[in-house]
């Protein structure tokens, strides 16, 4: 049987699991939860794998299927359930799967002590099922399922530990700020439908490449519904406006951050746009939006994490400013660098976030870093994992992100009269990152401890979560070696792969552009050199927590973003709703109509009432009323000449 | 000689004061006697019908409503007994009992 | 003004004021009274119109038969003067516009419908009563055995109701 026709038992068996356990599993041991959540998605990556094989064994041909028809409307709305297969989903598909696999792995150990183990398992399997229809999905209105459902999942799994306010309250915020990126995301798919007649990823790029393109500041309809998927895409990928929700979805358990809000969820919006890339290169002012944005992002996030105390809020602006980078990427047209840096990116931050999760196991749920210190000597293999993935996301060969992020900056470089303002901001964003993840680093392990010990009983964490460390901790490591022989002039495996997709645009290969990328590469080691230096003299030896005024002040709040919000938007949502929504509307327009109809019907009741006296003499007038009425219809066409006048 | 016209307006009138002492009288059989008025008044526009136009149809019918009318006032005044035994008194207005 | 006018509103005069009386009498016993006086002018009307037979079973059968009972009956339940009670409003206010509006709209139609019958007035031929019982039993015979049908019922209800409760 092959996997690629049926590409929908990828995706059934993460749901499987996911009912099995949701509907059987409170009853079940943790063994049994286990074995169903486990099997479900190992079962599902095996299945990926093969699904791969068969894909590279028939020529990598791009594949699609078309399964039961969904909905029709008219003459052209035709939906089916169509699962499509090329490069691009090989690496999508192999990413989620793997990861997700390993984090569930983790999570066995992590949540053993938890209540509501079996919902934890559920959910996450959901989380799969819903990740892995928007990623195989062939048209946008599946997409647009998956991508519905990941953020209902987030929702669910955020607001896991339902009785503590802060996090249903982080819950609410994920999933009411995704829907506000949703309803450009819609906007974009009428657009599109209205334009083009179809929804189908390839009818609508074939359609798209036989047009002009549009011209820089040119608004067309490509322009503008590339910028409306984008805006769905600062949202469920956490870019400027739209990021606020992630720091708070860190109140969801670790695992959950791991997974969803850094190695797949938030990498769906740059899944989009990579996907439209037709969309986008015809659209050159989206690209620029596109690119400033992520730039922005990238280096906004970074100044917000230097000052944070959290250490899962650090690796949650880390997450934000990293996904910046991937959106600067697909801005300046390296489409394929930008996918890179989302498969090493989900390496090292699920990598990140787990041994964050460890260390937070370790310390007995303590989570700020300012009371922990010195626990190199005692948990090693976190810390050492944690350092890979710290070397990693710092950008210093032969570490995965070196390669990703160098071709990042070196596409950015090249790409137009701006691109060295965007290079310089991405470098300056770069040192900020390794700046605030090797003092996460400092303050963590080293110095004097800063805890009680006799309260926190520091231990190392159980095997089934140190060894998916370590697998991700190598994958960090050997990660970008698939782009290794580029640096001296041989091929970039990764590129050349997704090649029938993006095409060869981004890494020229003339000498002069290889020695300019050798100098940026340089440029950007030296640069992590100076944060991890400069972090070091701050921390290395132990610090105390700085005073909270003036500018530290600023950045430790986020730079008031939250309450702007709040004061800006919510705060006259708010208004409206309880003064007009709820006082005038609800009460007065709707409750008025409907109470109004009773009290009409009471009182013509009450008026009519008056017909049934009893009073025989009444009824006697009434009988002649009605021989009344009879008369005048009978007499009618003799006497209404006479009763208007008409003089014959 | 006399035109149709003229009995048919005093058959118009009789009817209409038919009409006023049926609505106003509160004797219950004095209203059944107004309704006897009515009927008569009916039968005189029967009969200058009949009349004028020449056909024998309209007397015939005329005593069929007499002889309807003869039932009618048999069973009428019977339910008239029955009641006034019942409510001790033949003023209409007394017989309220369907008053909501 | 011919004879039979004259005649006419002679009689006319007596129907309607027997009519006007039925109202305005106080006891049951003079109403009746009066409404006998009125068929008695109908019939003379009838007599006027050349409907013999008519107006002999109007005297016969309306006012020998059927206003007798109506006499018995109010000796029978020793009917008194009329209460003066008022109890419906509506009667008070809306019963004489009403009914004026409804002689008044019969009257309008007749008077508009004028084409057609000005002219051919009764013209005093008789009807005889070989013509009546020609149609009563040749054309009309199935609702006349209806009507025999329907005094027997009359009959049997009549009993029925009026007797005393045992």
């Amino acid at each position: 049987m092959s996997i690629l026709e049926n590409l929908w038992i990828i995706l059934l068996l993460p749901l499987l699991g996911s009912a099995v356990n949701g509907l059987f599993g409170s009853k079940w041991p943790n063994k049994a939860v286990n074995w169903v959540a486990l099997g479900s998605t190992g079962l599902s990556f095996v299945c990926a794998l093969e699904a791969v094989r068969e894909f590279v064994a028939g020529g990598e041909q791009a594949f699609r299927k078309e399964f039961v028809g969904w909905m029709s409307a008219g003459s052209d709305f035709r939906i089916g359930l169509d699962l499509q297969f090329d490069q691009l989903t090989v690496v999508m598909v192999l990413v989620v799967t793997g990861v997700g696999f390993l984090i569930h792995i983790y999570s066995t150990g992590y949540m053993a002590h938890e209540g509501g183990y079996y919902r934890f398992f559920s959910y996450l399997n959901l989380f799969m099922f819903f990740m892995l229809t928007l990623v195989l999905a062939a048209n946008y209105v599946v997409l647009f399922v998956g991508w519905e459902g990941v953020g209902l999942c987030s929702y669910l799994l955020i607001g896991f530990y339902f009785l503590r306010k802060s996090a249903t309250d982080a819950g609410n915020k994920a999933f009411i700020v995704n829907r506000i990126g949703d309803f450009g995301f819609l906007l974009g798919m009428f657009l599109l439908f209205r334009t083009f007649h179809t929804l189908d990823f390839n009818g609508i790029f074939r359609q798209v490449s036989l047009l002009p393109r549009d011209t820089l500041g040119q608004f067309g309809t490509l322009t503008v519904a590339s910028l409306l998927l984008f805006m769905g895409a600062t949202g469920k990928s956490a870019q400027i406006p739209l990021y606020v929700w992630l720091p708070d979805a860190m109140e969801g358990p670790t695992p959950v951050s791991a997974l969803i809000h850094a190695a797949t969820m938030v990498t769906a919006g740059v899944y989009v746009v990579a996907r439209s890339h037709v969309l986008y290169t015809h659209a050159p002012s989206a690209m620029y939006v596109v690119a400033v944005i992520g730039c922005a992002t990238a280096f906004f996030a970074a100044t917000i994490g230097l000052v944070q105390s959290d250490i899962k809020k650090v690796l949650a602006y880390s997450t934000v400013s990293q996904l910046g980078y991937m959106f600067l990427a697909c801005g300046v047209g390296a489409f394929g660098a930008g996918i890179f840096h989302l498969m090493t990116h989900a390496f090292f931050k699920a990598l990140l976030f787990l041994s964050a999760g460890s260390v937070i196991h370790a310390m007995g749920g303590e989570q700020d870093m300012w009371h922990m210190g010195g626990l190199r000597s005692k948990i090693t293999v976190t810390y050492w994992c944690m350092l890979f993935g710290t070397i990693a996301i710092a950008g210093f060969p032969p570490f995965a992100a070196f390669f990703s992020k160098d071709a990042i900056l070196f596409s950015a470089y090249n790409s137009g009269s701006n691109g060295k303002i965007l290079y310089a901001v991405g470098l300056l964003a770069a040192v900020l990152t390794s700046f605030y993840m090797f003092r996460l680093i400092w303050l963590t392990f080293y110095g004097e401890k800063r805890y009680d010990e006799h309260r926190v009983h520091v231990h190392e964490s159980p095997q089934n979560m140190t060894i998916p460390l370590m697998i991700l901790a190598f994958l960090s490591l050997t990660g970008g070696w698939i782009a290794l022989p580029a640096l001296f002039g041989g091929k970039d495996y990764f590129a050349e792969f997704l090649s029938p997709i993006f095409g060869m645009g981004e890494v020229a290969g003339s000498e002069s552009m290889q020695s300019l990328e050798h100098t940026l590469s340089l440029v950007a080691v030296v640069a992590a050199t100076a944060g991890l230096l400069v972090a070091w003299r701050m921390y290395a030896k132990g610090a105390g927590r700085p005073k909270m005024e003036g500018f530290y002040k600023v950045l430790y709040n986020k730079y008031y973003v939250d309450e702007l919000y709040g004061a800006l938007v919510v705060g006259p949502l708010v208004w409206l709703s309880r003064n007009v929504l709820w006082k005038v509307l609800d009460d007065g327009v709707i409750d008025g109509a409907v109470n109004g109809i009773a009290s009409i019907s009471s009182a013509v009741g009450d008026t009519v009432r008056h017909t049934q006296s009893g009073n025989t003499r009444s009824y006697a007038v009434w009988v002649l009323v009605g021989a009344l009425v009879v008369f005048a219809i009978i007499f009618w066409p003799i006497l209404h000449p006479a009763l208007f006048g008409v003089v014959r | 000689m006399v035109p149709t016209n003229y009995y048919l307006l005093l058959s118009a009138i009789l009817f209409g004061l038919g009409i006023v002492a049926f609505v106003f009288k509160r004797n219950i059989i004095t209203i059944f006697m107004a309704i006897e008025l009515m009927l008569n008044a009916v039968n005189l526009a029967f009969v200058a019908f009949s009349q004028a136009l020449g056909k024998a149809d309209g007397e015939v019918f005329v005593l069929f409503v007499i002889v309807v009318a003869a039932a009618e006032a048999a069973v009428g005044l019977g339910i008239i007994i029955v009641t006034a035994r019942n409510r001790k008194s033949l003023n209409v207005e007394r017989v309220d009992l369907l008053k909501l | 003004m011919t004879g039979p006018v004259i005649i006419f509103f002679v009689l006319a005069a007596l129907a309607v004021l027997g009519a006007v009386s039925l109202i305005l009498q106080r006891h049951p016993i003079h109403s009746a009274l009066s409404l006998i006086v009125v068929m008695v002018a109908l019939a003379g009307l009838y007599l006027l119109m050349g409907a013999e037979f008519v107006a002999a079973v109007q005297i016969i059968v309306y006012g020998g038969a059927i206003m007798v009972l109506f006499v018995f009956v109010i000796m029978l339940l020793n009917a008194g003067e009329e209460e003066r009670t008022n109890f419906s409003k509506l009667a008070t206010y809306a019963g004489i516009p009403l009914a004026v509006a409804t002689a008044g709209l019969i009257a309008a139609a007749i008077v508009r419908s004028s084409g057609g019958l000005s002219t051919a007035g009764p013209n005093g031929a008789l009807t005889s009563t070989k013509t009546l019982s020609m149609l009563l039993f040749l054309d009309f015979v199935y609702p006349f055995e209806l009507t025999s049908f329907l005094i027997l019922v009359a009959i049997l209800g009549a009993i029925v109701l009026a007797q005393r409760e045992n």
